[in-house]
């Protein structure tokens, strides 16, 4: 006998089927309704302080854990505010459900209080949205909802929930509970494994590599490609970069780990993807921030380029392989087919020059910087080794977007997937305390760091608050160097050192009576001595947020660079370096 | 509305009749820089599914990547490449010329001669219509012209591939005309 719910009921409901543990969210009008339900139900909500907490909280806890993350928020300005998130989760391929309240349906179109056309302005930032008219439809659309968001390339799906379908005051919210058992999307059928020919041809490409670079993006942890990886690139002997989104997919202590590449990737990552004669590119898309200009971008190397989504496959760079599929399929593909040409009696080349090559420009080009002298600021650098060195090796890192961000995936040792949560693709500043405080919910059994900058800190702090009261127990590193520093370094770099609206002031806000204020533990750090104690402390509290300040030196600059537009051919290093490879 | 066809290629995209299916499409469009020459939907023959033709301009980006964008539409149910030779095309004109007592036998005879017809007569304007290939539409137009119009109304193009007679015969190149990725 079929069960009568209303749509809010069966909305709720077919979040527990889809698995659903937590909800970020905040309530307003036209979502009341569903919100009734959830205190009936196991799903633990989680109440931000602003939307865009929300959205970043679900990304959060979906980088840290592989699985969907949900956020649930009214409709007009609420949906408005998520849609940063979602943009974000879209360039990053994050697999996300946002579930917006709507005006009542026969309200949509008269501009009533707090409509928005939420799926209209949600259109280029999501994988796919819906906007529900029937209550009868609430099952199935959630259960095509998650379908989408998580199969093929990952990403972002937004339902928007007009109010009179799940308002159980409203006829139009009665409905009959169903739970599909498969979904019907005709026009919707994502690839799994790749073409066997090609990954044949990129096999034999393998074995005939001299100076061979593994490229890895962030499909690969999209993928749980990881271990298939590693088999890949010891079997081959291949040399590893991983990508700003792909940092922990490959350990950065394994003796084929060449780190991060890109405008401010290590010299040796940058480099030896240039000299390559064969880039694997597996789970990547060629980023403009990678790749430098596009015409000069590993000159010599042919291409393999493996991804989900066939539309990257030449849409920058034009593959002699092209293999659209899933990354840990068609790697472990990949390694079957190198394994047999080798029983075969094939075999590697001669690639001890290159080797020799690779050691070379990782002797002469390390990451460096200058130690303080006593009294001076500290280095950003330094706070960030004391840190990577005082944590576990499975502690996760969420990273704002800035100098910040590119110190910390260069100084980190990352040695496990899923350790790094950041955003790439978008650079949404102010991304790391909401995400920080979802990968927490989603693995309380690791200890989890947010490193952000003063700039990204004042956007979405209010979400400290959150953490506090939902005993979330995140701690937050400040590099507070007083600027915008990224953008400083721009002006001081290529604006001669014009500072236009850059500059923040180290003390206001007083950021350790902030942190109190939101009912955290608040610290301030000055000088190298205190950092390592305050870490320790930090370290030991597990009851509540703490928030440490560390007063850094604003004129800190990342190296190495590669100045927009230019080849990677052009890379600055650390000026105690000198001119590079120039 | 000279068509210089090598910049040109037609895309007949089958997608699920849903609200919002077209703006998913026209987004897709305008969001990735591709430029649309010109866009028909119908319904089909089966009431779940409409038919959008689409000519686009492949300068603005290459023909595979617009494909490929679009087949990532969840809406989007199956794509056809149809190249000019493979395809049957019509398109329909709507123009209103200003035809005075002096040229009006000329206009009627114009219309004639490409087996349009006379819609509509008012005392120094005439409506006509014309269906037929753009070419033909084109050319139209283009005579049309020399009489002023007042007012023009294309509908875009719609097109078919074109059927294979050689029934007996597999048809000798499997990738064509489909291009579906």
């Amino acid at each position: 006998m079929s069960e009568h719910l209303n749509g809010g009921q069966a909305l709720i409901k077919s979040l527990e089927l889809e698995g659903v543990e937590t909800i970020f969210g905040l309530p307003g009008g036209a979502i009341l309704p569903v919100y009734d339900p959830i205190i009936d139900s196991p799903i633990r909500h989680i109440l931000v302080r602003h939307e865009q907490g929300a959205g970043h909280m679900a990304e959060g806890f979906a980088q840290a854990t592989g699985r969907p993350g949900v956020a649930m928020v009214t409709s007009g300005p609420a949906a408005t505010n998520i849609v940063t998130p979602l943009c974000d989760a879209y360039m990053d391929s994050i697999p996300m459900v946002v579930i917006t309240g709507q005006v009542p349906y026969p309200a949509i179109g008269t501009d009533a209080f707090q409509e928005c056309d939420t799926t209209g302005i949600t259109l280029p930032v999501t994988k796919h949205n819906f906007l529900i008219s029937e209550a009868q439809d609430i099952p199935r659309i959630i259960r095509e909802a998650f379908h989408i968001a998580t199969t093929g390339r990952p990403g972002p799906v937004l339902v928007d929930v007009p109010k009179d379908i799940v308002d159980p005051k409203n006829p139009r919210s009665a409905m009959e509970w169903y739970w599909p058992e498969s979904v019907d999307l005709p026009g919707y059928r994502p690839l799994t494994t790749g073409d066997p020919e090609q990954i044949r041809r990129a096999a034999e490409l393998i074995l005939r590599a001299e100076r061979p670079v593994i490229y890895a993006g962030g499909g690969i942890l999209k993928a749980r490609a990881a271990d298939a990886l590693r088999e890949l690139a010891e079997l081959c002997d291949i040399h590893v970069v991983t990508t700003l989104m792909a940092r922990g997919a490959f350990p950065d202590e394994h003796p084929l780990a060449l780190g991060m590449p890109g405008m401010h990737g290590n010299y040796t990552a940058v480099t030896s993807l240039q000299k390559s004669d064969l880039l694997l590119a597996l789970g990547s898309r060629f980023d403009d921030r990678v790749t430098g200009r596009v015409p000069s971008f590993a000159p010599e190397a042919k291409i393999v380029h493996v991804d989900i989504d066939p539309a990257e496959l030449g849409k920058v760079r034009r593959p002699d392989v092209g293999i659209a599929g899933d990354a840990r399929l068609v790697i472990e593909e990949m390694v079957r087919a190198v394994r047999s040409l080798l029983e075969g009696g094939g075999s590697f080349p001669e690639r001890s020059a290159w080797k020799s090559q690779i050691s070379g420009w990782q002797e002469r080009y390390p990451l460096t910087y200058e130690q303080s002298e006593a009294g001076d600021a500290l280095k950003p650098q330094f706070v960030l080794e004391t840190l990577r060195d005082s944590t576990p090796d499975d502690c996760i890192v969420a990273s704002g977007v800035g100098q910040h961000q590119m110190w910390t995936s260069q100084y980190w040792k990352f040695n496990h997937p899923y350790t790094w949560v950041n955003s790439g693709g978008l650079g949404t500043m102010g991304f790391s305390v909401p995400a920080a405080i979802g990968a927490k919910v989603g693995r309380p059994d690791r200890m989890v760091w947010a490193v952000d900058g003063d700039g990204c800190f004042q956007m979405t702090a209010q979400e400290l608050v959150t953490a506090a009261s939902e005993r979330i127990p995140v701690k937050v590193a400040i590099l507070n160097n007083a600027y915008l520093g990224m953008v400083r370094q721009w002006q001081e770099m290529f604006y001669e050192e014009r500072y236009s609206e850059v500059y923040l002031s180290p003390d206001l806000p007083d950021y350790k009576m902030w942190a109190e204020a939101m009912g955290c533990i608040g610290m301030r750090v000055e000088s190298p001595e205190e950092v390592q104690p305050a870490i320790d402390k930090a370290n030991e509290i597990d009851d509540r947020p703490v928030v440490i300040e560390f007063r850094t030196d604003s004129s800190e600059k990342v190296y190495p660079m590669v100045p927009a537009g230019l080849s990677n051919d052009e890379i600055i290093v650390d000026p105690s370096q000198g001119e590079g490879g120039r | 509305m000279g068509t210089p066809l090598t910049t040109h290629h037609i895309l007949t995209v089958l997608v699920e009749n849903k609200p919002g299916v077209l703006t998913r499409v026209a987004g897709l469009f305008a969001r990735r820089g591709f430029n649309i020459f010109s866009l028909a939907v119908a319904p089909t023959e089966d009431d779940r599914f409409s038919r959008i033709t689409v000519v686009v301009d492949v300068e603005s980006a290459p023909l595979e990547q617009i494909i490929k964008q679009l087949d990532k539409l969840i809406n989007v149910v199956k794509i056809d490449e149809l190249a000019p030779g493979e395809a049957v095309e019509r398109e329909l004109l709507l123009a209103t010329v200003a035809a005075g007592p002096d040229v009006r036998g000329q206009v009627i005879e114009l219309v004639g001669v490409f087996e349009g017809r006379i819609l509509s007569v008012g005392w120094d304007q005439v409506t006509v219509v014309l269906e037929g290939h753009p070419d033909k539409l084109d050319d139209f137009e283009e005579l049309l012209d020399n009489y002023g119009i007042v007012s023009l109304q294309r509908t875009g193009r719609v097109a078919l591939p074109k059927l294979d007679r050689r029934t007996a015969i597999p048809p000798p190149d499997p990738s064509s005309p489909s291009r579906r990725p």
